[in-house]
């Protein structure tokens, strides 16, 4: 079957064990992460996740419906399914000597991305944006040495009017 | 006033109206011990090994419904309920378990006693608590009970540090519950029933196909007048034996692995199934390639995710089993639907031509005890009215073939954790909740084994269960396999140095029998029943190589049945038959 790429948010409850349930979810019935962030939102109780999978269409109902049950879960989206936006962040610190340091910085204003820490041999560039845009640039820093790189993960939102808080949009939660 | 988080909490199990806790006290949990030395309302069952607890107060809930209660000690109190746990998850039995924790400031500390009670709990609960303060106890409790017992049924694990049982706090228990992110669906969707109805009724070949959901629900006399007003076939799972009653005509026995003929053939050529409270199980499907090739699948259950994990379903209807089926009869009967009854003729010709093959015979002239007929004598004996407990082998599936059960919550068994030692503490759970029913453990020399120290708690309560032992000196159920798929390597599977169970019943205080000779069979049974208020142990000396026939291979499709020799002269030669 087809193996696609999902994007599913998801609304929690902000509880200390929640996190573990949904690690524990996808590891015990062997969903793979590709990424999985999650920070509380303008609701101090609740907290947003935004997990990246692939899987076959089957795979990612069974993965929604799962994530449904969870106790603390209180909506699920497939951002796949819709129009969306996905940003990701990436910090990267790379070599920036002699030629290499004009060259380096060239590169990071092509891809917007800000030079954010100086020393007389290092940069360190901050991007923000889609995750093939983020690869893209990985692959131009090949001209020099990559010493560190950090990413956030990917965040999603859907465009438009719907919106995924308690009172907007509603996706159906049930055990 | 102010109370203790002990006081609370016990006030709480009686608020909640729980009758029986069954536990095994420790250094975290004695707050709450002292709690419940205080009162007489919350009755504390002493077990001797909390696995055995957390099996006890599952027996308790399969045959009430209502939740099994347990009560442990940190670190290895926890860790020794886990396998209870575990086997409560996978039937949906809705269970609260309590356990002390090591005082808060201790925690993540590597504290005497100290495991992560939430961690090592977590993949086998329906979910679980840690509470931090006391004033939260007393809604967690609410919150542990309601969820326990509401959707999908399963248990719920309330962590509880030591020092949260010595503070005080106001006491108030909520009358209700309401979680924002908890709402199980329980009506069906009208559009779907519509379409189930027409879908149903449309059939030439359909099957009825229950699980435990339907127990769960209560909803065995909706799927009675279903199954009735359609004239169709019903099959029960495992767990949903019972809910159709054994001796009606229109039920086909159990299906799956060992289900019978009949029930598998049936499955296999159906056109139009309907699947209710059930999960599609491997055991109850063979090799999902192979599975109902020609069916369009309607699937009710109160449990989304199971509907359409392992199979494709044309209908899916989440919700409650009882609400639906009633639902469902009803919209049968508004749209005027009837059934196809020239095909539906047809169709029965074909079943009873494979029931004819008897797949559950067996040799009635041995010299031996064949462990079969202790069952069936066992149903006559009881007049099918017992509540009958089961280990996990082969004794377990001939009690399910040859107990005929004709009324749910009755057949307590461990169907999907498959838990061996889960029958003696079981029994235990059923006897208070019925004390003045019958109680029968049917369990094998191996499981029995490992529980055994619960005839200690029965002989402190006076539990007098049955215990009837069909005992064969082998781990059957492993003995078989390695008999049909090892070429007859039968690797640790014999039962060497097994003790005199008379002789160990005795020493427990109890009172056992050794039956080695077909003809005591019955006579034992009737002596043994009689007898109200004793645990008598019954050692019956079985036929070693008996196998549980019929039987489908891992791997099988529901038409490549082994049959038992005597059932396979009997079957019908496969014939060229109009499916579609
Ligand atoms: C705790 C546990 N360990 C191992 C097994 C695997 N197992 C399934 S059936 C069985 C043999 C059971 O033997 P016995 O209790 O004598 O029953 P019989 O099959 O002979 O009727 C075993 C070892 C299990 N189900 N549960």
């Amino acid at each position: 079957m087809e193996e696609n790429r999902h994007i599913i948010s998801v609304l929690l409850e902000n509880e200390s064990g929640a996190l573990s349930r949904v690690a524990g979810l996808f590891s015990a019935r062997g969903y793979n992460i590709e990424t999985l962030t999650v920070a509380p939102t303008d609701d101090p109780s609740l907290s947003r996740m935004t997990i990246v999978t692939t899987g076959s269409e089957s795979v990612v109902e069974q993965i929604t419906k799962q994530l449904n049950k969870l106790i603390e879960v209180v909506k699920v989206l497939n951002l796949a399914d819709r129009n969306h936006i996905e940003r990701e962040l990436m910090m990267v610190k790379v070599r920036a000597t002699g030629d290499l340091r004009d060259e380096v910085k060239r590169l990071a204003e092509i891809f917007r991305g800000r030079i954010i820490d100086v020393t007389e041999s290092i940069y360190i560039i901050e991007l923000t944006g889609e995750c093939s845009k983020l690869d893209a640039f990985i692959e131009t820093l090949k001209v020099t040495e990559i010493l560190e790189l950090v990413r956030s993960g990917v965040s999603g939102i859907a465009r438009g009017e719907s919106s995924m808080s308690l009172n907007g949009h509603k996706s159906k939660k049930n055990n | 006033m102010e109370l203790t988080g002990a006081d609370i909490l016990v006030r709480c199990l009686r608020d909640e109206g729980v009758k029986y806790i069954f536990g095994y006290p420790g250094g975290a949990a004695l707050h709450i011990y002292d709690a419940l030395y205080k009162q007489d309302e919350v009755r504390h069952i002493l077990v001797r090994h909390e696995q055995g607890a957390s099996h006890a107060a599952d027996g308790y809930a399969r045959v009430t419904g209502e939740p099994g209660v347990v009560l442990v000690t940190s670190g290895p109190g926890v860790t020794n309920t886990i396998t209870g746990i575990a086997t409560a998850y996978m039937d949906s039995i809705p269970m609260v378990v309590i356990s002390g924790q090591v005082p808060s400031h201790l925690i993540g500390d590597d504290a005497f006693q100290e495991v992560d009670a939430l961690g090592v709990s977590r993949p086998c609960v329906k979910h679980n608590f840690l509470v931090r303060d006391v004033n939260d106890l007393a809604l967690t409790i609410k919150k542990a009970f309601y969820i326990a017992n509401s959707g999908k049924p399963g248990p719920v694990m309330v962590d509880i540090p030591k020092d949260v049982t010595a503070a005080v706090a106001e006491y108030h228990y909520p009358e209700t519950v309401s979680m924002r992110s908890y709402n199980p669906t329980l009506r069906g969707h009208s559009g779907q029933i519509k379409k189930a109805a027409k879908l149903l009724l449309s059939a030439k070949r359909p099957i009825i196909y229950t699980g435990g959901g339907v127990t769960t629900a209560g909803g065995e006399q909706e799927l009675r007048s279903l199954v009735r007003r359609l004239d169709y076939p019903c099959t029960n799972t495992l767990m949903g034996l019972g809910c159709f009653p054994a001796n009606d005509p229109l039920f086909i026995g159990m299906l799956g692995m060992h289900g019978t003929y009949e029930a598998n053939m049936a499955m296999h050529d159906c056109d139009v199934m309907l699947a209710v409270g059930a999960r599609f199980d491997d055991r109850i499907t063979g090799d999902l390639n192979k599975f109902a090739p020609y069916a369009k699948i309607i699937h009710i259950d109160i449990d989304p995710a199971s509907i359409g994990k392992n199979v494709r379903v044309e209908v899916p209807i989440v919700g409650d089993a009882k609400l639906v089926l009633a639902d469902l009869v009803a919209t049968i009967e508004k749209l005027e639907l009837e059934p196809n009854y020239d095909a539906l003729k047809a169709w029965w010709n074909q079943i009873n031509s494979w029931r004819s093959v008897d797949s559950l015979s067996y040799d009635r002239n041995s010299s031996k005890i064949k462990p079969q007929y202790v069952l069936e004598k066992l149903y006559e004996v009881t007049n099918g009215e017992a509540f009958v407990t089961s280990d996990v082998g082969q004794h377990q599936m001939w009690a399910a073939q040859f107990y005929r059960f004709d009324s749910p919550r009755r057949w307590v068994n461990s169907g999907g954790l498959g838990t061996m030692g889960f029958g003696l503490p079981a029994a235990m759970g059923v006897h208070l909740a019925y004390p003045d029913s019958d109680v029968v453990c049917v369990t094998g020399e191996a499981s029995i084994i490992m529980c055994i120290q619960e005839l200690s708690t029965c002989k402190q309560y006076d539990i007098p269960i049955k215990i009837i032992n069909l005992n064969n000196r082998y781990m059957g159920m492993v003995r078989q396999w390695q008999e049909f798929f090892y070429d007859r390597r039968y690797s640790h599977s014999y039962m060497d140095a097994l003790p005199d169970f008379v002789a160990l019943a005795k020493s427990f205080g109890h009172d056992g029998v050794l039956i080695e000779d077909p003809a005591d069979v019955e006579g034992a049974l009737r002596d043994t029943m009689k007898r109200k208020n004793d645990l008598v142990f019954m050692d019956f000396i079985t036929d070693q190589e008996e196998n549980v026939y019929p039987m489908i291979a891992a791997g099988s499709g529901h038409n490549e049945m082994h049959l038992s020799p005597k059932a396979e002269s009997d079957e019908p030669a496969p014939q060229e038959r109009e499916l579609a």
